[in-house]
């Protein structure tokens, strides 16, 4: 809550504050307190992945991000926008924000290449022939030439998620979130995937990712976060965190999974 | 390990918002993250599907003809005309009170729809002061049987309308066919309203995370994958508002009941004729309806797999 005050509102926010600022954010389902006072900064460029047992809440810190899902207390700051704020603008603040789901969620009576276009034409109102463009080059970016016109009924798993992900890079966002997002696919699909993430995450795009991938993980993240029952248990550099983890919590869990 | 507590639960998250009116929940409200939920695709709370078989039909018609033979034997003995003729003969003359019976179902069905289609929406609107009056107009006009809604039209009505130097005539049938769709909005309602809670909550966030605003979102994203859920109950409340569209006879509109019993007087009254005339109009009934609860059930199987 301190920091409001001091953090510079959006219009003044620059490259040498954080992208994305969590501070001490608390979140209850009813009685049930998901996140007990989480904080993290993420600075432009970076690739932060978040992990940990299910029910820590990592998907909520990140569904918070773009007030998919309402906190009860504490900070986030997008771009210096209040994501707390009663009086936020959801439109504007999600227009700098994009998301991929564990489900892909692609839209099932559009093409792929009209799920990447609607977005951009029907929010942004940028002409329909520069969208297209667009998407036909994000297409050919997650490696899917040829199969624009496919609806989604027809694609693998894989495919799905890589037009969802071509999806919301129409939009030009500045972060990307990534909830799980090959959770629900084929172990011969994921890799597909995570290639695109990573080719992402080299050019420089702002990822938050929460991932069961710890390979992945520690391949392309800039920092890990452990979160158990709420709370950021540990976090650090890669190397660190899987070869050094400090927490008791911490070297259970990665004695679990790997 | 001591138990965690669970990323998602089906609390209400937004608890500064007024709590829900009615039954039934608001779309994406609360939230299934993980999609494992999922109503049947043409779920919704309205009328039984129509469960129409050919052999139905044959039925109907191997009695008809039972009771004509039966009706014909004993109108031989007392020298009247033989039934099979006298079907004959007012046939053409039930045919166009059918017609007319067919034109009040499909006036009500469109009236029904339109307005319907809008209430659906009211239905399932974030804004309490929407919601509250959709539901209350919805439950009522649902749950009212449908000739007391017929008889409270044609009574509040006027028979003519008089806007400044203009006159609008309001026949009997402009009017039956109003108070027939008053029920077949109701019902849309709910269709709309089952449809559009059947489309997954992962599709309302996708939606949101590009920014789209909630009526975009409602809009070009989920109500048009609703249209294909919505079929087979809409035909099916089509073809139950048919063959309601009898009803209208007990308030004098000149359709194939009142017509039958009018030709039944014009016959002198004859008790033989009784069960083959009404047993004739209701085939009429069932060759119409039966295509179309046949298509109902096919679309029903078809969705129902793929969503």
């Amino acid at each position: 809550m301190a920091n409001i005050a001091t953090l510079a509102p959006e219009h003044a926010w620059t490259n040498a504050q954080p992208i994305v600022r969590i501070d001490e954010v608390h979140k209850s389902f009813g009685p049930i307190e998901v996140l007990k006072g989480v904080s993290l900064d993420v600075m432009k460029g970076e690739v932060i992945c978040i992990i940990g047992p299910s029910g820590s809440g990592k998907s909520t810190l990140i569904r918070c991000i773009n007030a998919l899902t309402p906190f009860n207390r504490g900070s986030i700051l997008v771009r210096g926008i209040e994501v707390g704020d009663a009086k936020l603008d959801k439109l504007a603040l999600r227009r700098h924000i994009g998301m991929v789901f564990q489900q892909y969620n692609l839209f099932p009576h559009r093409t792929a290449l009209q799920n990447v276009m609607m977005a951009p034409i029907q929010v942004l109102h940028q002409p329909r022939k520069e969208v297209e463009e667009r998407a036909m080059a994000l297409m050919a970016k997650v490696r899917l030439q040829g199969r624009e016109h496919a609806y989604p009924g027809e694609m693998s798993g894989g495919q799905q998620q890589r037009v969802a992900i071509a999806r919301s890079l129409a939009m030009n966002p500045d972060v990307m979130l990534f909830d799980e997002v090959t959770a629900a696919l084929d172990p011969e699909t994921v890799k597909e995937v995570l290639v695109t993430i990573k080719q992402l995450a080299d050019e420089g795009m702002t990822c938050i990712l929460v991932t069961h991938e710890m390979r992945f993980a520690r391949d392309v993240a800039d920092r890990i976060y452990f979160t158990d029952r709420g709370v950021i248990v540990e976090y650090g550099p890669p190397e660190d965190f899987f070869t050094n983890p400090k927490d008791p919590r911490t070297r259970e869990f990665l004695g679990q999974v790997t | 390990m001591t138990p965690v507590p669970p990323l998602h639960c089906h609390c209400e998250e937004r608890s500064d918002e007024a709590s829900s009116f009615g039954p039934g929940r608001r779309p994406h409200e609360p939230r299934h993250d993980r999609q494992t939920f999922r109503m049947p695709a043409t779920y919704s709370a309205t009328l039984p599907t129509l469960q129409l078989r050919a052999w139905h039909g044959f039925a109907l018609a191997a009695v008809i003809v039972f009771f004509a033979c039966v009706a014909n034997a004993q109108g031989m003995a007392v020298g009247r005309p033989s039934v099979f003729a006298v079907l004959a003969k007012w046939t053409p003359l039930l045919l166009r009170g059918f017609v007319f019976n067919i034109a009040i179902s499909f006036f009500a069905m469109a009236i029904g729809t339109v307005l319907g289609w809008f209430l659906g929406i009211g239905l399932i609107s974030v804004a309490p002061p929407v919601r509250q009056p959709s539901w209350v107009l919805t439950q009522f006009f649902r749950n009212a049987p449908w000739l007391v809604l017929l008889f409270f039209v044609m009574y509040m009505l006027p028979f003519q309308i008089s806007i400044g130097g203009l006159v609008i005539p309001l026949p009997d049938w402009i009017k039956a066919v109003l108070g027939l769709s008053l029920p077949v909005m109701a019902n849309v309602a709910e269709i709309v309203r089952g449809a559009v809670l059947s489309i997954p909550t992962g599709q309302w966030e996708a939606a949101e995370s590009l920014a789209f605003s909630r009526q975009q979102q409602l809009w070009s994203i989920i109500l048009p994958q609703c249209i294909k859920r919505m079929l087979p109950p809409w035909m099916n409340l089509y073809a139950i508002l048919t063959m309601s569209t009898v009803l209208a006879s007990i308030v004098g509109v000149n359709e194939v009941m009142t017509l039958a019993g009018q030709v039944e007087a014009a016959e002198g009254g004859r008790t033989d004729l009784l069960a083959p005339l009404y047993g004739w109009i209701l085939l009429w009934f069932f060759l119409y309806s039966y295509p179309i609860a046949r298509l109902t059930q096919r679309l029903e199987r078809r969705y129902a797999v793929k969503i």
